[in-house]
């Protein structure tokens, strides 16, 4: 729902990463991170990111999202495992206090510049 | 030509909500982050809650909506401290971000304030994902909404320390099955605290004021 704003975030944030001596830049592809559990949707993220980066050096820029597994923890028997589902109830021990590692991440890792 | 960033993207959002947590520290207040769908009956508890709590503990609001005043003007009946934020004005927002809390928070007068409420948005996702440096984060689920509800949006449930079921009064009414709903609360959050309750009748509501006043007295030693 709030793909938009994330979309500007991307773009204030590639901008700011692009060499100052680089003149007419093209960036050709964003690489994220985006964990399972964050909430955005790949779809609208890409729509708001095609309509806000006209006539910027990002225009026509692909985003190349790499899928975070959601990785929990259980802090109780020590065991960590992937959670595929709504359910982070600890399968081992079946009580333990669970505490997430990964699967939040919204993160630009890099971006790739055409020559 | 490759160039590396590692940044992440809401870390605007972070770095403000770090700010709001600081601020709150030095004024001694505990914050609350209220969050659930629309209509689950927030304002109502935080009617009942209120009432209960002052003038013991000293209270304000910050009320999230995208139009209108109407939860402010509930809840300034029961002589709290409330401001409004509408988010049509900063584009509809589905959610408050942490930079449009200090500067209501700032105009409640935190100095005379114990414990200050968020109510946010009603929206079960994306408030989910914005810290607004906040003590703890409370998710309101009422029985007029599926016991799926947290299967649904595992997020909230996750990041909530502590969730209310509201409604109970209306459970004879209806085919809801209460225990499934905690059950999947617990589910997606083993541990969670949950409060059944009825704003209405304030059946349940004991229990909910003696958790918020230990957290207040954890944070401001009154």
């Amino acid at each position: 729902m709030h793909e938009m704003g994330i979309a500007q975030q991307l773009v204030e944030i590639a901008i700011d990463a692009i060499p100052r001596d680089i003149e007419n830049p093209k960036v050709e592809k964003l690489n994220l991170k985006i964990g399972r559990l964050a909430s955005v949707v790949e779809h609208s993220l890409t729509f708001c990111f095609e309509i806000i980066t006209k006539d910027t050096p990002l225009e026509n820029a692909r985003l190349d999202i790499d899928v975070v597994p959601v990785m929990v923890h259980c802090k109780s028997c020590d065991n960590e495992w992937e959670v595929t589902g709504p359910v982070f109830k600890c399968p081992f021990c079946e009580d333990g206090d669970v505490e997430m590692l990964t699967g939040r991440e919204i993160e630009i890792t890099s971006l790739e510049l055409a020559d | 030509m490759e160039i590396n960033i590692q940044k992440k993207v809401l870390e605007a959002n972070d770095t403000e909500a770090d700010i709001n947590r600081t601020f709150f520290n030095d004024q001694n207040v505990f914050v609350l982050n209220m969050m659930s769908s629309p209509g689950s009956g927030k304002t109502q508890i935080l009617c009942r809650t209120l009432a209960k709590l002052m003038p013991d503990v000293r209270v304000g609001v910050i009320v999230g909506d995208i139009c209108t005043t109407n939860d402010a003007d509930r809840l300034k009946v029961t002589g709290a401290k409330v401001t409004q934020i509408n988010t049509d004005k900063f584009g509809g927002d589905c959610h408050l971000a942490a930079n449009l809390i200090i500067a209501s928070a700032k105009q409640l007068g935190c100095e005379d304030l114990d414990f200050l409420i968020v109510e946010n948005i009603g929206n079960l996702v994306c408030p989910a994902e914005f810290d607004i440096g906040e003590d703890a984060k409370v998710v309101v689920l009422s029985v007029t909404e599926g016991e799926d509800k947290p299967l649904k949006y595992p997020l909230m449930f996750r990041v909530a320390d502590v969730a209310i079921l509201n409604k109970i009064d209306l459970l004879p009414y209806l085919d809801y099955d209460a225990k499934l709903a905690v059950d999947n609360m617990k589910q997606v959050h083993p541990h969670l605290p949950v409060f059944e309750m009825s704003g209405k009748t304030e059946e349940g509501l004991e229990a909910w004021l003696d958790w918020l006043k230990i957290k207040v007295f954890e944070k401001t030693g009154k």
